[in-house]
């Protein structure tokens, strides 16, 4: 895996790549004595969808959370290596982390919307960096619902409990949340693994809509949805990353027999 | 190649198709040697049993296409298992038309039989109709043994046919001149021959798709094919 060190970071047009948004070298991550991940290096490409897959407790999730520095509020938790943020390395002294997971926002799992309204469970993030001007939050709550595919759904009643929403929904409604504070880079984690195959079908057509935005890096158990909505694959094995390439290649003949072990089901 | 999948259905059915393609290749190999035969003898019975048995041929493409079907639909397969149901689609019809260039030789073969016995100018014919039923074996052989190699030692083997193919219709052209009475039993020596050259076009596609399932590899139209 250390020809990924080659891989360019400007945009290849012939080729059709884009330009690496982060890019992880070398990324050890251990919680006390017990190795997470191992040597990880790995482009995350801009306004592109990177599927991070491998069975449980492989590390994905792992590094997923790496990319922005979510790992620092694990007890125990160290990290090794470099991860750069449009050139920057996100681990540097002087690097506020706060304003790391503003702009390489989260989705988690389970929706985990506030107990608040509609409306002010997108604004919140505003109103934390001390955004005051109501016409302003407005206009970003609008925007943000809009992106999230949303806005059509609840722009009659946004000031209603956000617990009154759908599963997906509310999924729905954590990703407003996390586009309204204007981020660049989003990461999710397993964001559908909760929900029916509509409101699945839903998120999975939103990450393809959010795609042209924003740069984006998911975790998924499912190998359906990692060959839908993502261009480029990495899947990862006992903390390892094991292969890396298009998502089309990855699906159809990867190179590593691991991965094709993995991926049609021959594993264990 | 698949038997350490993690689900024992999902395996059972990927063993099942390949073991259809493989029951279906064999009695396409059968027919074929038997129409030979019926050429070759210019045996009407022979024939007849060929034309007769073909209905099983293609029993066999719609068993083996409602499968494939079924293993898309209900497991989604990805990398060597996705390789390989595209590969038993392809195979199934060029198997499926394999058994009607049969048919097509046999039917001929029966017109053929009641003919004076045929010349020694059409003696590449059963050369040529070896060469291209072992291409169809060694095809299948590449398949079962998921086997590249062989499988583009067939792709080589194509242009021996093809040269075949050149000399009967040199030569049956040279009778059809000297011998006007006979130009039927001619033009029917010429219509098997141009049955087999099929028959070794199609145990190319076969062989082209078995590199790709054992490669990833897309060898189809290159060269000058």
């Amino acid at each position: 895996m250390k020809n990924l060190l080659s891989i360019p970071l400007q945009s290849d047009a012939s080729a059709g790549e884009s330009t690496a948004k982060m890019l992880a070298s070398a990324v050890s991550v251990s919680y006390g004595t017990k190795q997470a991940i191992r040597d990880i290096t790995l482009p995350i490409r801009e306004c592109r969808v990177t599927a991070l897959i491998g069975p449980s407790g492989c590390g994905k999730s792992t590094f997923l959370r790496s990319l922005n520095r979510m790992n620092d509020t694990v007890d125990g938790a160290k990290v090794s290596g470099e991860i750069l943020l449009d050139g920057q390395d996100i681990y540097a002294r002087n690097v506020d982390a706060v304003e790391v997971r503003r702009r390489v926002g989260m989705v988690f799992q389970k929706s985990n919307p506030f107990p608040k309204s509609i409306f002010e469970n997108v604004a919140f993030g505003l109103r934390i960096a001390g955004e005051k001007d109501a016409t302003k939050i407005a206009q970003v709550v609008e925007e943000s619902l809009r992106g999230a595919a949303l806005w059509d759904e609840v722009k009659e009643r946004l000031q209603e409990s956000a617990m009154s929403l759908s599963g997906g929904q509310q999924q729905r409604l954590c990703i407003a949340r996390a586009l309204a504070v204007k981020p660049e880079v989003l990461l999710m984690d397993e964001p559908a693994s909760a929900l029916d195959p509509i409101a699945t079908a839903k998120i999975e057509e939103l990450i393809r809509d959010l795609r042209s935005r924003y740069t984006i890096a998911i975790v998924t158990h499912s190998m359906q949805q990692a060959a839908r909505v993502s261009d480029y694959t990495a899947f990862f094995y006992l903390g390892e990353l094991v292969e890396f390439g298009e998502t089309t290649q990855i699906f159809t003949r990867p190179s590593q027999p691991r991965t094709e072990d993995y991926i049609t089901g021959r594993f264990g | 190649m698949m038997n350490t999948h993690t689900s024992q259905q999902y395996y059972t059915e990927l063993r099942s198709l390949k073991d259809r393609l493989l029951a279906m290749g064999g009695r396409c190999e059968a027919h074929i040697r038997q129409a030979l035969q019926a050429l070759e003898h210019q045996d009407a019975m022979l024939a007849n049993e060929v034309t007769g048995t073909d209905h099983q041929i293609n029993a066999d493409e719609l068993a083996i296409d409602d499968l494939a079907v079924r293993i898309l639909a209900l497991r989604q397969p990805v990398g060597k298992d996705l390789r390989f149901l595209l590969t038993a689609l392809k195979v199934v019809t060029d198997l499926e038309r394999i058994g009607d260039e049969a048919v097509n030789i046999a039917e001929r073969a029966e017109e053929l039989s009641s003919e004076p016995h045929l010349p020694e100018t059409w003696r590449a014919l059963p050369e040529m109709a070896n060469a291209a039923a072992a291409m169809l074996h060694d095809a299948l052989d590449a398949f079962v043994e998921e086997d590249a190699e062989k499988a583009q030692s067939v792709l080589e083997k194509d242009d021996e046919v093809d040269e075949f193919y050149g000399q009967v219709m040199r030569k049956s052209l040279e009778y059809m001149a000297q011998h006007s009475a006979r130009v039927k039993a001619a033009m029917g020596v010429v219509s098997c021959a141009k049955y087999i050259e099929r028959i070794a076009d199609h145990s190319t596609n076969i062989a082209e798709m078995v590199v790709y399932m054992v490669r990833g590899e897309d060898v189809r139209h290159r060269g000058k094919k």
